[in-house]
């Protein structure tokens, strides 16, 4: 039951993420990768609400592995955030790259401390 | 490969048949999510993190998935042209459902909020280090091996 909700999430959070950058990608000509950049900082913010609602006992354990190990988790990415920053390096983009780390980061620390926030307002 | 829809294009309806052509990419994506997903709540299973301690599990996952595109996207976009579904089956899926950006923040966030500041800021560090230099390393490390094998 545990591994179906996982796997629910994620065939939901993964395309979702594709679909994203796609229509990101197509309405912006800036090599900043918005895309991932904006799927990322929306996982967070989901992931924080949805960490603090379980905290406030308003999320249960089933509810946390399909909207966040699940979805959240599958709609987040690491590998395509450093790849897209290593590709900003090699092609001589070093300020976007140094800026999308910081900005990520900064960003997506914000997004989970205000979505936890957010929670506790709401179910706390 | 084969692509037979490229011989019989027809000038019409383009859009509608880009459209049409999304349908199996998302299906592999959503595929190769799940299986990516799954790995990585595995790895959390057998390794939890209690609570103030580093999350050994996740920070070994997003490095490991880092590492892993590094070598995959130098093998298709360099090496060996792939079929056009391996991308988004592999790279966008697979791999983008086993690492987590989401979980990395909140994890941060809750060693902050329950007095692990320094555990928190330690592992936000640490793990961004270690997965830019593992997709950097790697990419360089395939590129020298796999292309110096080529005619």
């Amino acid at each position: 039951m545990n591994w179906l909700l996982v796997v629910a999430g994620a065939v939901v959070g993964a395309p979702l993420r594709y679909l994203t950058d796609r229509a990101v990608q197509s309405r912006h000509d800036s090599v900043f990768p918005w895309g991932t950049f904006l799927v990322n900082i929306s996982g967070c913010l989901i992931l924080g609400t949805l960490t603090g609602a379980a905290a406030a006992g308003a999320a249960g354990s089933h509810l946390q592995l399909l909207l966040g190990t699940g979805l959240c988790g599958a709609l987040t990415t690491y590998s395509t955030f450093s790849y897209e920053t290593l590709r900003l390096t090699e092609t001589g983009a070093r300020f976007y790259a140094a800026v999308n780390v910081a900005a990520s980061v900064v960003a997506g620390l914000g997004a989970a401390f205000v979505g936890v926030a957010l929670a506790q307002a709401l179910w706390a | 490969m084969t692509a037979p829809e490229s011989l019989h294009a027809p000038a019409r309806a383009p859009r509608r048949s880009v459209r049409q052509g999304q349908a199996p990419v998302l299906a592999v994506v959503a595929l190769g999510g799940a299986l990516g997903a799954t790995a990585r709540y595995a790895l959390a299973l057998h390794w939890p993190a209690p609570p103030g301690q580093f999350p050994w599990a996740t920070f070994w996952t997003n490095v490991v998935g880092c590492a892993v595109i590094g070598v995959f996207m130098v093998v298709i976009t360099e090496v060996r042209p792939a079929h056009r579904l391996v991308r988004p089956f592999f790279g966008t899926g697979v791999l983008g459902g086993f690492t987590t950006f989401s979980t990395y923040a909140v994890d941060i966030q809750r060693l902050v909020d329950h007095g692990h500041p320094a555990t928190g800021l330690a592992y936000l560090a640490a793990t961004l280090l270690a997965a830019l230099t593992a997709v950097w390393l790697a990419s360089t490390a395939a590129r020298r091996v796999l292309k110096r094998r080529q005619p």
